[in-house]
């Protein structure tokens, strides 16, 4: 592995060049606006906000799916792409409603954060819109897809658990839409829950069910835990206000390791002094159970139990 | 101040001398306009007519340099009508006969004429002070930056103490601090004369426990005021000046004179935030951390002690004072290391009783207003509760004395000076700030349409301003708020700056300067 | 006196409002308009509750507890009712939270949230939009005015100015100075404690940094201007101050001045010193610390050699903090020996 010397609005960096302009960038310091982009992701190309200017090419190139060269000369934030990037921003708003009142990613939502960076709004319009699908089939998360901007973040990252690859695209062009499955609804599909793919949406087309409606981010506090269901220890966000805890949320895969709902659960379980129900999935159905019953541990308790009255017997 | 900030909602009555109190000490001036709409009585007593003067029922716009005259003009009018305290006299005070003796002269015609105010009101003044329950007095450098500041300060004690103001809740005798930490400087023995918690160098026994905790020799000495200092650097005895976050050039009076004594010193060392006209003649400039860049305490005008936590990091290779002086002591030979200011307050705490129960852990969860005695003690929200700090409150009466700088044919006018509320001090930091800069753009002085009249000025003119010490120019502001006869100018600026005329004689207690009164000239230019 | 709130039995004292009767009882009742510190006005009809007996309901902020009164907060009755205010404010409103400054720290859009009101159903023309960015240090932009009255409130009640007022009535009521020529030619004093209370984008500080609320983090310290040490919470984005907010638990009640709200720009300014210098030729160039502190030493130990201890003599400064003033003196004191210290108390 060998190092390469580039500039980056001025600023020399001094990387490994098997790195894309993009990482570059953000290890010294630099944003690089991204939608699609996640480290623990394949690069997919797919939003274009990531586009800067190389000296020596008149194109604006992808800095994701552009690797770093010696003596580069890159620019990421000129006029014109700030321009460029409006207009990106511009066309996703354009078919995306306009809902940051109420929606449950608001304070979190990328297209948000660069909407309010690059000064675009949401405009009156009578052309195309996506259409309202709303999935509200599953106890977990909610589906809807009139908010998607096709970032492609939750199908890979579903398709990287070997034994899920619920998610996919379906049809083309502006009809281009995420599915579960076979376009099924999230009950009927073979999804688990998980929530992978609710911890990558930038936007609001996947948010956690559990949480909506009780808390945003930007209300109250957030402390990251570890899920203490197996010895990994995959990420979860504790939201409380006014030291009362208020809802958890899958917040990132430790590696090597999935995310489940198992440990989701055992986390709320730990963390909530008044937990939603637990649901599970049962013959493409999702029914409530109880605590026991949805952390498979009920004949762990009844052992335990019985193993405690016949100490306690044989003290007397 | 002897009482707190809160209590001024309580009272029944303000006496407001010599302070701008909404411009300087803006949420002071807003409680007590909230405490004026809730009922209490206000007495205004400036040489402007200030924002609070038109809320006050009774405004005295005095001469610069009357008040103790108008004070003791006060005090005659009670002790004639018999409205003193007379148990509170004989209580908790001493040496009330011959205060007695000293107002009689002041009659409220008498005083009227000094003054330039009128006899009635000097009357009514003083009954709405004597009659309410409850009446505190408020005073700045209106009152102190006279060559008889200390007298004045006096009288108004003496006012205090005549109507059992003194100890009581929601009255008292309330000098409110300019600057942020002014207060805290000066309990910290950033005074020529005093160790922490005002205990005076010439003292053996205060020599002693200091040499014992610093494991240091200690000069028994009393030591040189700012004053002392740049006559000391003038006779060559001074050779060294060290300057933490000041800018005297701006700040100070005689500005020609400054420039002289800081050209001539041999060594100057400056740390601050920003480069200052006073740092011009440094040999050495290190750059300080901002308020938000430190964790540190501040003490207010109520003696609360307050956090000051850090926010961001200081830029460059700033750093904390604290931590530069450190370095420097220990570069010195001087082996104390501290790896906080937490620290250092622990070792403030076991030396200074009024802040011996105060440290980080307490002040995590609320502010202490010293005394504060030890870990137990909940603070003192108002001073002389149970007795006055001395045993009796003693009268000090004392008689007015004319300025040093009086109206002549060739400076026939008074200047006078002060702070404005879009700038703060010698604008290092307000001056930098576009929207303040947008409302407060330049220096000016403010004429009376009448004199202005005499002198054909015309508003927003150029004038020149001179006086025994030197001249400026700027712009004049033709207002009603200034009497005839009296000019004002904010001393915040360095262009025009208003220190280039005024006087450096000193009142010989405080040694403080007086900058209220000084005669000039006006000139058309 | 007793009173029933949700079926539990509270004490209240006489001539206590239902809202601070609901507020002692740890039960949070939503309100737009109302204040601690101010009268209660009534304006916004959030804090809407149900009393058994009453047949409509009431705002809370200004009805007052009676003996045995049985309270409802949020019984559905009550919700319906707020559901619709909120209804009724947000169809006169623009829905810019996308972009709006205040989003993430506005109270209309967390009562939107709360009570589930995605968007107004009452399809009227909106509001004449009145704008006013006269002021070098905030804008107010009538769109977003939900006319809680607050602004007009603390500038009379509590700030003492009386700048700005109520003018017009009824749908055209808007918040305004006097003969509407302009914040800049009214007697406001730019204290930006309507800003500080405004709980929508109405009034917005005019910020030199773009930020969002939810990238911020607050941090409490004490005002570095005047002696009156009011104090407030420091937003920070990244390492830098973006705006100032009065606490409101102090003795400054959440009030300040142009100074301590507006007036922190200068931390991040590009005159700040960032490295030592020495004066060399009668020009100043940048230096090390550890050469600057070299030369320092070198001369207090020849001064202090050749002409005593009583050739030193120091500012401390009425600036800095408690712990630094208190260095100064014991350096100057304990390592130079002498008592020449003192510090513009004075000025």
């Amino acid at each position: 592995m060998s190092t390469v010397k580039l500039t980056i609005d001025g600023k020399v960096a001094e990387v490994s060049s098997e790195l894309t302009v993009l990482q570059a960038a953000r290890s010294i310091g630099i944003d690089i606006p991204a939608l699609c982009y996640d480290e623990t992701l394949e690069i997919f190309g797919a939003c274009r906000m990531c586009i800067v200017e190389i000296e020596g090419s008149n194109k604006l190139q992808t800095s994701c799916s552009t690797l770093v060269k010696n003596g580069m000369i890159v620019h990421t934030e000129t006029d014109r792409i700030k321009s460029t990037r409006k207009d990106i921003v511009q066309m996703l708003l354009d078919s995306h409603p306009n809902d940051c009142l109420t929606c449950q990613k608001s304070g979190e939502c990328l297209l948000q954060d660069y909407a309010y960076r690059y000064d675009a709004n949401f405009r009156n319009h009578h052309g195309a819109m996506r259409p309202q699908l709303m999935d509200t089939s599953s106890p977990y998360i909610l589906r809807d897809n009139s908010k998607c901007i096709l970032c492609g973040k939750c199908v890979l990252t579903c398709y990287q658990v070997s034994d899920r690859q619920v998610l996919s695209f379906s049809e083309r062009g502006y009809d281009t839409k995420v599915v579960f499955g076979a376009d099924q609804t999230i009950e009927e599909s073979p999804c688990v829950s998980c929530n992978r793919c609710v911890a990558v949406c930038p936007v609001g087309a996947l948010v956690d069910k559990r949480q909506l409606g009780k808390i945003r981010n930007w209300d109250g506090n957030t402390t990251v835990v570890m899920c203490k269901a197996c010895e990994y220890g995959c990420e979860f966000e504790v939201y409380s206000r006014n030291k009362e805890n208020i809802a958890v949320t899958a917040k990132a895969p430790s590696n090597g390791r999935p995310l489940c709902l198992k440990g989701r659960l055992a986390t709320e379980l730990k963390y909530l002094e008044n937990p939603d129900k637990p649901y599970i999935k049962i013959n493409e159905r999702f029914e409530e159970t109880t605590w026991d019953k949805a952390l498979g541990i009920t004949e762990l308790i009844e052992k335990i139990n019985r193993l405690e009255k016949d100490n306690k017997e044989e003290e007397e | 101040m002897t009482n707190s900030i809160s209590e001024i909602r309580n009272t029944d009555a303000m006496f407001v001398i010599g302070s701008n109190t909404t411009e300087n000490h803006p949420i002071i001036g807003a409680v007590m306009k909230q405490a004026k709409k809730r009922g209490a009585k206000l007495i205004v007593a400036d040489p402007r007519r200030i924002e609070l003067a038109e809320y006050a029922d009774v405004f005295l716009q005095l001469k610069p340099g009357t008040n103790i005259a108008l004070l003791n003009g006060l005090m005659n009018v009670i002790i004639e009508n018999g409205l003193q305290n007379d148990e509170y006299i004989k209580n908790r005070t001493e040496n009330y006969e011959e205060l007695k003796e000293i107002v009689k002269d002041y009659t409220p015609e008498k005083v009227a004429e000094i003054c330039g105010v009128k006899a009635e009101d000097i009357v009514n003044a003083a009954i709405i002070y004597a009659q309410a329950d409850k009446a505190g007095i408020y005073y700045t450098m209106g009152v102190t930056q006279h060559s008889t500041g200390t007298n004045a300060v006096m009288s108004i004690s003496n006012l205090a103490l005549l109507c059992g103001n003194v100890g009581v809740e929601s009255a008292g005798v309330n000098p409110l601090r300019g600057q942020n930490n002014v207060q805290g400087a000066c309990d910290m023995g950033g005074l020529p004369g005093d160790l922490p918690g005002y205990q005076k160098v010439f003292k053996p026994e205060v020599i002693q426990k200091f040499e014992d905790a610093w494991g240091a020799k200690l000069s028994g000495k009393v030591g040189a005021t700012i004053g002392e200092m740049f006559e000391g650097i003038e006779k060559d005895e001074i050779k060294f000046l060290y300057i933490m976050g000041e800018n005297p050039v701006v700040s100070d009076p005689d500005t020609n004179h400054v420039k002289k004594v800081l050209s001539h010193a041999d060594f100057v060392v400056v740390q601050d935030i920003f480069m200052n006209e006073t740092a011009e003649f440094a040999d050495v400039i290190l750059p300080a951390a901002a308020f938000a860049e430190k964790d540190g305490t501040f003490s207010n005008t109520e003696r609360r002690v307050q956090r000051v936590r850090k926010a961001v990091n200081p830029p460059g290779d700033a750093k904390a004072d604290w931590e530069i002086l450190m370095n420097i002591m220990n570069r010195m030979g001087y082996d104390k290391n501290y790896a906080n200011p937490s620290e250092i307050m622990d070792e403030i705490a076991s030396l200074t009783p009024s802040y011996g129960g105060i440290n980080y852990d307490r002040l995590e969860n609320e502010s202490i207003q010293w005394p504060c005695l030890d870990e137990n003690h909940p603070g003192t929200k108002y001073l002389h509760e149970k007795a006055i700090a001395r045993g009796r409150g003693l009268f000090m009466p004392v008689d007015y004395v004319v300025s040093a700088e009086m109206p002549s044919e060739e400076y026939p006018l008074i200047m006078t000076t002060g702070r404005i509320l879009y700038h703060y001090h010698t604008r290092t930091m307000t001056g930098r700030e576009d929207g303040l800069n947008q409302l407060a753009p330049e220096s000016f002085v403010e004429i009376n349409p009448a004199t202005a009249n005499r002198l054909s000025i015309l508003d927003g003119e150029r004038v020149r301003l001179v006086s025994r010490r030197g001249e400026v120019e700027t712009t004049a502001r033709i207002t009603e708020i200034i009497d005839d006869g009296v000019v004002f100018m904010p001393f915040h600026f360095a262009e025009g700056s208003a220190n280039y005329l005024t006087n450096t004689v000193k009142d010989e207690i405080a040694k403080i300067p007086e900058l209220k009164v000084a005669a000039v000239r006006v000139e058309k230019i | 006196m007793q009173v029933t709130i949700n079926g539990k039995n509270y004490d209240v004292e006489k001539n206590t409002t239902i809202l601070k009767a609901c507020k002692d009882a740890g039960i949070e009742i939503p309100t737009l308009c109302h204040d601690d510190r101010l009268s209660p006005s009534g304006a916004c009809r959030l804090c809407l509750v149900e009393v058994e007996g009453w047949k409509n309901l009431h705002t809370s902020c200004t009805a007052i507890c009676k003996d045995n009164m049985v309270i409802q907060t949020h019984s559905d009755k009550v919700i319906k009712g707020r559901q619709e205010v909120l209804d009724l404010l947000i169809s006169n409103h623009p829905l810019e939270c996308l972009t709006c400054e205040k989003s993430g720290a506005c109270k209309l859009q967390d009562y939107c949230y709360e009570y589930g009101i995605t968007e107004g159903t009452y399809r009227w023309e909106m509001k004449k939009p009145y704008f006013d960015s006269s002021n070098p240090f905030y804008n107010f932009d009538s769109r977003k005015c939900i006319l809680c009255g607050l602004c007009v409130r603390v500038c009379d009640e509590l700030q003492g100015t009386s700048a700005i007022g109520f003018e017009n009535r009824g749908f055209e009521t808007n918040v305004a100075t006097p003969f509407n020529e302009g914040l800049i030619n009214s007697t406001c004093v730019s204290c930006g404690n309507c800003v500080s209370v405004c709980p929508v984008g109405a009034l917005e500080p005019k910020s030199k940094e773009k930020f969002r609320y939810w990238e911020t983090r607050d941090v409490r310290t004490t005002c570095s201007y005047c002696g009156v040490g009011c104090q407030m919470d420091l937003v920070v984005k990244g390492n830098k101050v973006v705006d100032v907010k009065p606490a409101f638990d102090a003795l400054n009640e959440g009030l300040l001045c142009v100074k301590g709200k507006f007036s922190y720009n200068f931390l991040s300014h590009p005159d700040r010193l960032k490295r030592p210098m020495v004066k060399k030729d009668g020009v100043f160039v940048e230096t090390s610390w550890e050469e600057a502190y070299n030369l320092i030493v070198n001369k207090m130990k020849s001064v202090k050699e050749y002409y005593g201890s009583e050739a030193f003599a120091g500012l401390t400064s009425a600036r800095c903090t408690n712990e630094e003033n208190y260095l100064f003196q014991k350096m100057f004191r304990a390592v130079l020996g002498t008592n020449n210290v003192d510090h513009c108390a004075r000025l």
